[in-house]
């Protein structure tokens, strides 16, 4: 695969990079490991507790995970929220756009609308969707819908309601990350053989038939592979909670990601924040083994 | 291929006039769905668009809808944002803070990407594998330990002991260093995968023939290998841009000088003092947004390339 011979030069080459990488990914990985099974608060935390900090989080707090009462609640069930309806959503719509704007002329037009949340800042979609949702009628352009539609109705907070506040982050989320999914089924939808199609709708298969029996299956690897980025994005979500709703009302829709930031940056406890970093990485460790394994095979064949 | 035999074994059937109906309103259900949701994707960026330009006295009297009939814009939400509320340090911020953070990661990828994809060395693809897991790593891993190295450089690698070192104050939480670096460390991984894989795909015998006529490694490197990878980079250096122009969470962890704080920062910094002003919120995103939609319309391909590349950054 290399041109010429082992020589120690080759390594002044990837020097910076490992250097970079080893001071401020691998080295500070392992120390979060070591932090989580501290505790005391400042960024310093010097208590050994072992792993009080892990039982408190899955045991005692109740705003990471509280199942003593139905529904139940907590970041952890947020996030698992996140999981489903983000996920199906994004992939979902995304799958449903690529196939459907294939077959129209302004199908470049649709693509770049659907397209252009991913391109803006999270804070920035976030002030958008603070707009969307507001509870005042002449702002927020939902609830101005749904009282003039229902002169009853009084405006409904979205972001203020506990049990609304999920869905609510979860659908800005969907709108920036439904183009991402789009754009990548619609590159291997049109990479399909096209006589294949053709010659289902020639044998009189209908449109859900051709779609259920012939696009999906063969479209099972590039939807797996966009299913897996919407899960990882779903585990990490951050940005939008925090500047959407601020983990908010009453600590409602935090998710994994957010109670880490929080823990560490708002209420000062970086011990017991790194357990949830840690908690975040081992929800992860399945995807970088399968990436690893992935880019296995690819090599294989290369 | 199995699918395509099964298929055909489907019986044929003639297409008549009921078909052809159907398939006419097929289309119709086509396009009502993508128009319903194109509309759904607009209206939210559009409502706040046009917000932006109406006066704070228009805002609080009417909604943004009334405005697509009655139109009354002004210019002086921006204005106020871009002075009085220092969204114009911000812009120029963001920029001292992006293009230092783009240019040196992708630097530094081009010449890691280059060795793991021609050079030898010993434990080359294990440390790949390591970069490559890497990508993956939640930031949170790393928050805590990288302020505490920012806030004491010296006393983090323990040098505390070393004479003149110990009297300087290299605290990194005010400068523009800390955040280059670390954004530069955070982009690594993915740079360097997608840049080795471009590489590796160059052709073989053109970087034989190279060395056969007495090229250097670097040589091969600099007037071969990354002429012909200027497709990559430019995807590559549109999607790091991107990401760090919009980032918000690490400049607030590690920028924690006021007067040097980026758009992101500064806008969250609104939303808290002025949640429901909304003249001020819609200028100030737009602000914010107006570099990102600038650069994807006018290099979409290239932009579209490198953000579905690096989808699970972060």
């Amino acid at each position: 695969m290399a041109i010429g011979k082992r020589k120690w030069t080759s390594w002044l080459y990837v020097l910076p990079a490992l250097l970079l990488l080893a001071v401020f990914l691998v080295l500070p990985t392992i120390q979060t490991f070591w932090l989580s099974l501290h505790s005391g608060t400042g960024f310093s935390p010097t208590k050994f507790v072992g792993p009080d900090n892990y039982i408190r989080l899955l045991t005692q707090d109740r705003f990471f995970l509280k199942v003593d009462e139905w529904p139940p609640s907590g970041a952890l069930v947020n996030n698992v929220l996140w999981l489903v309806l983000f996920t199906t959503g994004t992939v979902g719509l995304g799958l449903l756009i690529a196939v459907l704007a294939d077959r129209v002329r302004y199908e470049t037009i649709i693509k770049a609308i659907i397209f252009v949340p991913m391109v803006i800042s999270a804070t920035a979609a976030s002030v958008i969707f603070r707009f969307v949702y507001s509870p005042d009628t002449n702002a927020g352009v939902i609830n101005a819908f749904l009282t003039r539609l229902f002169p009853d109705l009084a405006p409904i907070p979205w972001l203020g309601r506990a049990d609304l506040v999920n869905v609510a982050v979860i659908g800005a989320g969907v709108w920036i990350f439904t183009g991402l999914a789009m754009t990548v089924l619609s590159a291997a939808y049109k990479s399909l053989d096209r006589e294949v199609l053709e010659a289902a709708a020639v044998d009189g298969a209908s449109g859900w038939q051709i779609f259920w029996r012939i696009i999906l299956p063969m479209l099972s690897g590039p939807i797996v592979v966009v299913t897996i980025t919407m899960v990882i994005n779903a585990l990490k979500m951050l940005d939008l909670v925090l500047v959407m709703t601020q983990g908010g009302p009453r600590n409602a829709s935090r998710t994994i990601a957010f109670s880490m930031f929080w823990e560490v940056f708002n209420n000062s406890l970086a011990g017991y924040g790194s357990a949830i970093a840690v908690i975040l990485l081992i929800l992860v460790a399945p995807v970088i083994v399968f990436q690893v394994r992935r880019f296995r095979a690819e090599e294989a064949l290369r | 291929m199995n699918t395509q035999t099964s298929v055909h074994r489907l019986r044929a059937r003639p297409i008549n006039l009921s078909a052809r109906l159907v398939r006419l309103t097929g289309r119709g259900v086509v396009h009502i769905t993508l128009i319903g949701l194109a509309i759904v994707w607009l209206v939210p960026s559009l409502g706040l668009f046009i917000t932006s330009w109406r006066s704070p006295a228009d805002i609080a009297a009417s909604g943004w809808w009334t405005a697509l009939f009655q139109p009354r814009y002004t210019a002086s939400n921006y204005v106020d944002v871009l002075t009085a509320r220092g969204l114009g340090q911000s812009f120029v911020n963001s920029f001292l803070i992006t293009v230092p953070a783009t240019v040196i990661p992708i630097t530094v990828a081009a010449l890691a990407g280059y060795a793991f994809a021609w050079l030898k060395f010993r434990g080359r693809d294990t440390l790949f594998l390591i970069v490559l897991a890497l990508m993956i790593i939640p930031l949170q891993m790393t928050w805590v330990p990288v302020l505490r190295m920012f806030n004491d450089p010296v006393g983090y690698f323990g040098l505390g002991g070393v004479p003149f070192l110990s009297d300087l104050d290299l605290r990194l939480t005010g400068s523009f260093v800390g955040i280059w670096l670390a954004h530069t460390a955070y982009g690594l991984p993915f740079a360097i995968f997608l840049l080795r894989n471009f590489f590796i795909g160059l052709p073989r015998e053109l970087l034989e023939s190279a060395k056969i006529d007495g090229a250097s490694d670097f040589g091969i490197f600099r007037r071969i290998a990354l002429p012909l990878s200027i497709p990559a980079i430019a995807s590559l250096t549109i999607f790091q841009f991107m990401w760090v122009w919009n980032d918000l969470l690490n400049a607030l962890i590690f920028l924690q000088d006021v007067t040097k704080r980026p758009l992101t920062v500064s806008i969250n910094a609104l939303l808290g003092s002025y949640g429901t002003e909304w003249h001020i919120l819609a200028a100030g995103a737009f602000v914010t947004m107006s570099v990102p939609l600038l650069v994807f319309f006018s290099l979409q391909r290239y932009f579209v390339r490198g953000i579905t590349a690096g989808a699970i950054k972060g």
